[in-house]
């Protein structure tokens, strides 16, 4: 036993003091290595007398593992050290740039439409889509908009054709025609999309967006198209409060006809929607005419409703603080970039419409 | 349809303030454009007199004059109207005065080296009339004691411009826009009673209406005043004309005009004696031609309504008369008419010739049919008192007679469309008020409807005006539900949204371009397309549909590289067109990305943006998509305006049934030809009608959930092959050595040139191998190994490298 305790005090001792990583596998070698001392005194555990055997084996084995588990936190130990001494000349200038990335955008006009259809989302709307390129009964003729009426003047048409029967529709209204030729009432659609007018001037382009909206059911009146809208507008625009202005106009699709004008002021150079005493005219909208509903086989006497028509480009200026809608289909990588969206920023109703 | 509060003032007695007025209008559907105050700055322009004339001494058609112009100070005026003299009383205006013709603002100028205070004015200058051959001159026993006065009399009415919608002739009249007011109780409407003419002349110009076929034409009034002396208009009837904008002409053509606008009957004055042998009202013949009042000449077509008499075409009916019978200052008698065309007659033959007149918009949108007689009372009476002369008795031929149309209404109807209530009573009077006659019939009521109003049809026209009167802000807000009973997008809807994003979250700017592009652009990558040529486009640049988004995006690339970008990638997910027909057009999410990546970094070296840079960006987005890459085929088959050796065409599995997209390097001669300055252009078009939208739902995509713990193995391979043999086919034969084991191919090299035969080339490729149910042994590897070897061989022509 004095045998092992004198050789354990030895190296302990011995290991104590700050020792090189060679110094320390001569050390682990006198002791663990093929002759070492540690490993004879193992060799002799079977000429110990059986009485002792157990116990002197026990011993030696504690001695062991002491002395191993001391040898690998010596070297852990310098490792480390080295590693930190390693470390100090590897400092970069982390002030650097980093790699480069790119950021995509999302037009302010798509994201425009997936807050509106958000919106509509709510309160229970779908949402329908129409081709561009339109026929003329679509477009005019099946809206009540015959030939000879004079209304047809208020559209500027691209024809496709020297006839006249296709055309870029004028408008979103020929997808609540086609919808509700395609399906049976009730009907609860929207439908976003481009609109074209050979029209061009600074505030006029020749294409821009509508979003057109169609609510068909068995006592929809003008109340329920005021409270929708109002809704709607309280919702885009995220506004507690909003001044909103129902007007009588005339479309030949909808009667009764209004258009919605929005209270606004100007204040610091930009507009705040909702206040002040300007009114801004942003939609047009009525209780959809009896003679459309006899176009597309829904029965007047039974089914009535609304339908309203946006500009899908102006609610975006507005909301977003753009003035020049031309801009909009110029394609400066400044402007999009500017003006343009995160991909991540999906609009939605648990998340909010915008951050 | 322009207005002044004053001239409403004729037919309403009314209290309120202008403001009002205004609110009142748009509140019942008469939509205020906007409001001008037209005398404004005009107090500026003084009535003066010339007391002296020199001549210029630098120019010899010009005078110095000097001016009285009621100021202790005499002006010097620097004039060339020839009529310029000494004593003449005419109308001076000051510098800073601004001249009413041209819109210019005075300055005091110097012409030629003489200073000049201010202008003396012609009636043209002022927009009193068309003279302009020398400055106005002022009758001396009128204004020789005005001297310095305001030359204008201030109006103290605005200039009130209203939006009448096509549904509303009878406000295209001062009277019309009035009796709405009153209806609505903004004022009373004045009962004036009209003066009817009593004569016993007879009209002695023989008008014939001939009954044909699409005669425009349905009844002709006339009447006749001879021993005229036509002149200028009074002053009340200038003002009038004045302040609504309207420039005065002559006495007979100022009285037409005001009373198409007090009353909205159009009216047309004849010279009666450049009338040959009376007046016929037929359909024209093709050829026939005539110069109209806008000094055209027009050719007619067949079918038009045309007025004419036994030398031809006097004038188009209902939309503009002739010059060989216009009046003029000297004529001696004139010819009224007020006649009813239809509408739809003026529409079309307004239409083919391009003509808008003034009374073109009014009978297309229907007149007053039994508004004949109050015209050519009011004119007539009108002249006479003007002009003087004698009046005729009145003549009307017609072909049709007008009967007031009578519709049924039902007082619930209101309730029905609008949601709340009103009074039958209160409903009765605005009916009233708005000139309709109203019989009780049982439950409804028969409606007698007012001649002037031809858009009232139906019971919903009814609900319109009650509603209108009423105020839609009485209607209630009806809380929507929230509630949804269908989904809102569709899978496809879906689809369209997720790959905007996705492509966008690659660093594309998202554009939005015109359907519709120049057709140079599009002549480069339209394919196999036909170019779609709009009919009437806004210009030439914009002349044909698109038929891929390219023209646009390479279009406003190039421009965007011109403000000095190099480096940009922008996206556009839209329609594009094949054909002519609704429904012939594709949803295309293109892409396009120029320059370099990593231009001067100091991390890494530039290189251009390749093929394999757009190929990634299309493979990750439809995989993102929830395509499954494992199954794509990709093949070289692409559109003329892809490189022909860097571009792909990608399906989404070998069937290759429709083209899922394309990618690659735009064609290096286009990039030429429409002299793009980048060092790489590369695009791509995924084409969403061509993507099989998946069959599940997302929650069902998920299939078990299985991995191996087993160890896995790597093994790498170099093939020397036929230059010809694709990697994906490669790939695909390992692949298919043994689907269980095999659950990684890795392409790691590909090598050309030294060492490797001409014509072949040297693919490495690391497999990896992992069973699901074992420890794969040595022995096991090896076969593996073996057949991978073997087939490739046995299939591709393939040696494995040693």
């Amino acid at each position: 036993m004095s045998d092992i305790k004198n050789i354990r005090d030895q190296f302990v001792s011995k290991l104590k003091y700050e020792l090189s990583l060679d110094e320390i596998n001569s050390v682990k070698t006198e002791l663990f290595g093929k002759n070492g001392q540690i490993s004879s005194l193992f060799k002799t555990v079977g000429s110990i007398p059986e009485s002792d055997r157990k116990s002197f084996a026990a011993d030696l084995n504690k001695i062991k593992d002491e002395l191993q588990s001391i040898i690998s936190e010596k070297i852990k130990e310098i490792e480390i050290k080295e590693i930190n001494q390693k470390l100090e000349k590897e400092k970069v200038d982390i002030t650097l740039p980093e790699r480069p990335f790119v950021r995509g955008k999302i037009h302010p006009v798509s994201q425009t439409i997936d807050e509106i259809s958000s919106i509509f989302s709510e309160i229970g709307f779908s949402v329908e889509e129409g081709p561009d390129v339109e026929n003329e009964y679509n477009n005019f003729t099946a809206l009540n908009t015959p030939d000879n009426h004079p209304a047809r003047d208020m559209h500027d048409t691209f024809y496709l054709d020297e006839n006249k029967e296709v055309l870029l529709r004028t408008h979103t209204s020929p997808v609540q025609i086609r919808t509700m030729l395609k399906d049976k009432p009730p009907f609860k659609i929207i439908a976003p999309g481009r609109t074209y007018r050979s029209d061009s001037d600074q505030t006029h382009a020749p294409m821009f967006h509508q979003v057109e909206g169609l609510h068909i059911d068995k006592n929809i009146n003008m109340g329920h198209l005021k409270g929708c809208l109002n809704y709607f507008i309280k919702e885009f625009f995220e506004v507690e409060k909003i001044k909103m202005r129902f007007r009588p106009s005339h479309f030949p699709f909808t009667e009764p006809s209004a258009e919605v004008d929005i209270g606004y002021e100007i204040k610091d150079g930009k507009i705040v929607i909702g206040e002040g005493d300007q009114w801004l005219e942003i939609l047009g909208c009525g209780m959809v005419h009896p003679n459309v509903l006899k176009n597309v086989k829904v029965d007047p006497a039974k089914y009535q409703g609304y339908a309203f028509g946006i500009g899908i480009d102006r609610l975006a200026m507005l909301k977003y603080g753009i003035n020049d809608l031309r801009a909009f289909f110029d394609c400066d990588y400044r402007w999009l970039n500017h003006f343009g969206f995160d991909p991540l920023d999906v609009p939605t109703n648990y998340r909010g419409l915008s951050r | 349809m322009k207005i002044t509060f004053d001239w409403l003032k004729d037919y309403l007695t009314v209290s309120a303030k202008e403001e009002q007025l205004l609110e009142k209008l748009t509140d019942i559907g008469l939509e205020v454009e906007s409001v001008a105050n037209l005398s404004e700055g005009l107090d500026l322009f003084k009535v003066a007199k010339i007391l002296k004339t020199e001549k210029h001494p630098n120019a010899d058609r010009l005078k110095v004059c000097d001016v009285d112009v009621g100021e202790k100070e005499i002006k010097k005026v620097v004039c060339g109207a020839p009529n310029a003299r000494e004593g003449l009383i005419t109308v001076y205006a000051p510098p800073g005065a601004v001249i009413p013709k041209n819109k210019t603002k005075l300055i005091i100028a110097k012409i030629r080296d003489v200073t000049s205070y201010g202008m003396l004015c012609s009636e043209s200058e002022l927009n009193l009339s068309e003279e302009s051959d020398g400055i106005t001159e002022l009758s001396s026993s009128k204004y020789s004691k005005s001297i310095g006065k305001s030359f204008f009399t201030q109006s103290s009415s605005n200039l009130i411009d209203l939006s009448i919608t096509p549904n509303r002739p009878d406000c295209l009249g001062v009277r019309g826009i009035a009796r709405d007011l009153a209806a609505s109780g903004f004022g009373k409407l004045k009962q004036i009673k009209e003066q009817k003419i009593k004569s016993k002349k007879s009209q002695t110009v023989k008008v014939k209406i001939t009954n044909e076929k699409n005669q425009g034409c349905f009844s002709f009034g006339s009447c006749l005043v001879t021993n005229v002396k036509n002149t200028d208009s009074p002053k009340w009837l200038k003002d009038k004309l004045i302040s609504i904008g309207q420039k005065p002409i002559s006495a007979i053509v100022d009285i037409t005009n005001y009373v198409m606008i007090d009353i909205n009957r159009p009216l047309h004055a004849y010279d009666a004696d450049k009338i040959e042998k009376g007046i016929t009202v037929r359909n024209s013949k093709s050829g026939e031609e005539f110069t109209a009042l806008d000094n055209k000449d027009y050719k007619l077509e067949d079918d038009m309504c045309v007025i004419s008499d036994d030398k031809g075409v006097l004038g188009l009916g209902g939309i503009i008369g002739g010059t060989r019978s216009g009046t003029e200052m000297d004529t001696n008698n004139v010819l009224i008419e007020s006649a009813y065309f239809d509408p739809r007659s003026i529409r079309r033959t307004a239409k083919r010739l391009n003509i808008d007149t003034d009374a073109k918009f009014r009978f297309e949108r229907g007149i007053d049919q039994l508004s004949i007689e109050e015209g050519l009372n009011k004119a007539a009476f009108l002249i006479k008192e003007i002009c003087g002369g004698e009046i005729s008795k009145i003549d009307i031929q017609k072909i049709r007679t007008f009967k007031n149309s009578i519709i049924k209404f039902d007082p619930n109807s209101f309730e029905k469309v609008t949601g709340f209530k009103i009074l039958t009573k209160d409903m009765l009077k605005i009916l009233d008020n708005l000139g309709f006659k109203c019989k009780k019939d049982k439950k409804v009521f028969k409606l007698t409807i007012p001649s002037w109003r031809p858009d009232i049809i139906q019971e919903i026209d009814i609900v319109e005006e009650l509603v209108r009167i009423v105020g839609y802000d009485k209607i209630k807000i009806e809380e929507p539900i929230k509630e949804r009973k269908k989904s809102t997008l569709t899978q496809t809807q879906k689809l369209f949204h997720f790959l905007q994003r996705s492509v966008a979250s690659k660093g594309y700017l998202e554009a939005i371009t015109w359907s519709f592009t120049d057709a140079k652009y599009n002549d480069h990558f339209k394919g196999q397309n036909e170019e779609l040529k709009i009919v009437n486009p806004i210009s030439s640049e914009l002349g044909v549909l698109r038929n891929s988004i390219f023209s646009n995006l390479v279009m406003y690339m190039s421009k965007n590289i011109d403000r000095g970008i190099k480096d940009l990638s922008i996206f556009e997910i839209g329609p594009t067109f094949f054909g002519k027909q609704p429904g012939e057009q594709n949803i295309v999410a293109c892409g396009l990305a120029a320059g370099k990546k990593s231009r001067l970094s100091w991390l890494e070296k530039e290189r251009n943006v390749d093929v394999f840079d757009i190929k990634k960006d299309v493979v990750q987005t439809l995989v993102e998509a929830g395509y499954d890459s494992e199954k794509f085929f990709i093949d070289d088959e692409t559109p003329d305006y892809y490189h022909p050796g860097k571009s792909g065409r990608l399906f989404l599995n070998r069937g290759k049934e429709s083209v899922a997209a394309y990618f690659g390097e735009i064609h290096p001669n286009i990039i030429k030809q429409i002299d793009m300055k980048t060092e790489s252009l590369v695009g791509f078009e995924i084409f969403l009608d061509n993507l099989k939208l998946p069959k599940k739902l997302l929650k069902d995509q998920k299939t078990k959930y299985s991995v191996s713990d087993y160890q896995k193995s790597e093994r790498d391979f170099a093939f020397i092959v036929d230059k010809k043999i694709n990697v994906q086919d490669l790939v695909n034969v390992i692949s298919n050595v043994d689907k269980n084991l095999i659950s990684n191919i890795k392409v790691f090299d590909v090598y050309e040139g030294d060492n490797i035969p001409e014509n072949q080339k040297s693919i490495a490729i690391s497999v990896t191998i992992q069973s699901q149910e074992k420890t794969l042994k040595d022995a096991d590897l090896d076969q593996i190994n073996k057949s991978i070897i073997e087939t490739v061989e046995n299939k591709t022509g393939a040696k494995i490298r040693s």
